[in-house]
């Protein structure tokens, strides 16, 4: 299943799976990196999944590139095996207040802000990815009339639990962090939490998050 | 425990960017959190190895003006590591002190660290152990995602520094080490290198790039001839490591260091090698770098030498 592997500096393998973007691909890479977790190599220092990568970091004292770059070939994947996912829900509410760019989105997608919400909260999303910060979920595939490009110039701060599309794509900032996606909602539900070191993020590479839309009052009642 | 057995400094002057640092976590990308860790790792090990402090001991890390701290307790010794000017205030005498050597604090005393000198990081700690809580197995601050003690901030004024341990087998010791002189930073060409024109491959590494103020622990923004991507300029998200250059679509190059966002969209051009990492982040704003491309094995083996100097170095504390 991994096409090659190259090195991405000297201290990592960088393992190629394809170039599309897809769940079949995202769903081998994601197998890949539970099955190297588990066997819990030494001198492993990070795994890093991706839509059709896996960066494998290590401990330059214990391996070198040639080294494990067999180790890893030799790693036997049945096709078969099922990724665990686990359904989640998220409550997310489009008030005016939160949803920053839905006047933007209306005007790229030509349709009533009521009509994009309505698409946007009738799917469920599958999560290729967490990270570029702690816990963020990269979500798909958005219907093809829901696609559009990320924000000319991103914003300096995002705010927190902002939910926002970009192309495929929709993700959760699980900080206040500098971004460009279109915003349409925020939601009050802690993703990323920082006291649980065991599991820190609510969000997991394959599984499913469903939308669901709250009132500002059920906003504030949860937040509170 | 009743105030007059603490041991603690009180933060007079927090400086710029403190922190407390040790050797970072590992095995948390995939959820989006980076290594951290001190930036200079050699510095951070010769501070340890002189305080005879365990090899992963906290210290406390800062970037171009250092804090200034006052201490309340029985003696104590201190130390700092990497090129920084400070000062030693006693009741009687105003010292200025020596990176890579170890000195006395009695209660009252303070420690006043200016600046570091054409570097950025310097590191303090004392012969014994900080107070800290451990995140993941780590001490270390990430600001960005706001992991660590103190609430994952920085340190501020004010802030008392608890000491829960005092080693007193302790020995004085010292260093005679300048440094690393720089010259140019090598690299390993990267897994987009041929996303770039021929002549910008060409200016890459014929040209030398000037380090821009937009850097912290995250990254660092050099600007220079402008990269020309000739095939596109945003690639599929996917995994960064700790060294990674990639080109924005302004045809800048930005470095990855170590508290870097662990997804990245940019093309990379090339990877620092893990043998000079110590020595790019100490680069400071508006100072020149310089790329020399080298290859996966020669890297593998600079870093096995580094390591040996490394050793060497420590060798030397007397």
């Amino acid at each position: 299943m991994i096409k090659n592997i190259l090195n991405l500096g000297d201290a990592a393998l960088y393992c190629d799976f394809g170039s599309d973007v897809n769940q079949e691909i995202n769903s081998n890479v994601i197998k890949y990196f539970y099955h190297i977790k588990k066997l819990n190599l030494k001198g492993i220092t990070n795994l890093t999944p991706s839509y059709n990568k896996l960066i494998i970091s290590y401990d330059l004292n214990i391996h070198s590139f040639l080294s494990l770059k067999k180790k890893i070939e030799n790693i036997e994947i049945k096709e078969n095996n099922k990724l665990e996912k686990n359904l989640i829900e998220i409550p997310v509410c489009c008030d005016n207040n939160f949803a920053l760019d839905i006047k933007r989105v209306e005007n790229k997608l030509k349709l009533k802000s009521e009509i994009i919400l309505e698409k946007f909260f009738s799917k469920n999303y599958f999560c290729y990815m967490t990270g570029f910060v702690a816990g963020m979920p990269f979500l798909g595939d958005l219907e093809k009339d829901m696609r559009l490009k990320r924000l000319e110039t991103p914003r300096v701060k995002v705010p927190k639990g902002s939910v926002g599309i970009t192309e495929q794509f929709c993700n959760i900032y699980t900080f206040e962090t500098p971004g460009g996606w279109n915003i349409l909602g925020n939601t009050p539900q802690n993703i990323f939490d920082t006291s649980n070191q065991s599991n820190p993020n609510l969000v997991n590479p394959g599984d499913t998050i469903k939308f669901y839309r709250i009132t500002l009052d059920q906003y504030n009642e949860i937040k509170r | 425990m009743k105030s007059k057995d603490r041991n603690y400094f009180k933060i007079l002057r927090a400086g710029i960017n403190t922190t407390y640092q040790d050797l970072g976590r590992n095995n948390l990308y995939h959820i989006g959190i980076p290594f951290s860790g001190a930036m200079d790792k050699r510095n951070f090990q010769l501070l340890n190895s002189l305080l005879q402090n365990d090899y992963n001991s906290p210290v406390i890390e800062f970037a171009y003006q250092g804090p200034h701290l006052k201490y309340f307790g029985k003696d104590i010794f201190f130390c700092i590591s990497g090129n920084a000017s400070f000062k030693i205030i006693t009741k009687e005498d105003v010292i200025d002190g020596n990176s890579y050597q170890c000195y006395l604090l009695k209660n009252g005393d303070e420690v006043d660290i200016h600046s570091t000198n054409k570097s950025v990081y310097g590191y303090f700690s004392i012969n014994g152990t900080f107070g800290v809580d451990y995140y993941w197995g780590s001490c270390s601050i990430n600001t960005q995602a706001q992991i660590g003690p103190n609430n994952g901030n920085k340190f501020s004024k004010d802030l008392e520094i608890e000491i829960i341990d005092i080693n007193n087998s302790f020995n004085k010791r010292k260093l005679d080490y300048l440094g690393n002189t720089i010259e140019n930073i090598r690299v390993i060409k990267g897994t987009n290198y041929d996303y770039f024109s021929e002549s910008s491959q060409n200016k890459f590494f014929k040209e030398s790039f000037k380090i821009t103020k937009l850097s912290d622990r995250m990254g660092m923004r050099l600007e220079g001839p402008k990269i020309e991507n000739i095939v596109d300029p945003n690639i599929k998200s996917e995994g960064l490591v700790k060294g990674v250059i990639q080109i924005t679509s302004a045809g800048d190059p930005i470095i990855m260091l170590s508290d870097h966002g662990t997804i990245g969209g940019y093309p990379k051009i090339a990877t620092v090698i893990s043998a000079d990492y110590d020595r790019v982040v100490q680069l400071t704003p508006g100072s020149n770098i310089k790329f020399k491309d080298v290859s996966l094995e020669d890297a593998e083996t600079l870093y096995k030498l580094y390591q040996m100097e490394t050793n060497n170095i420590i060798s030397q504390i007397k």
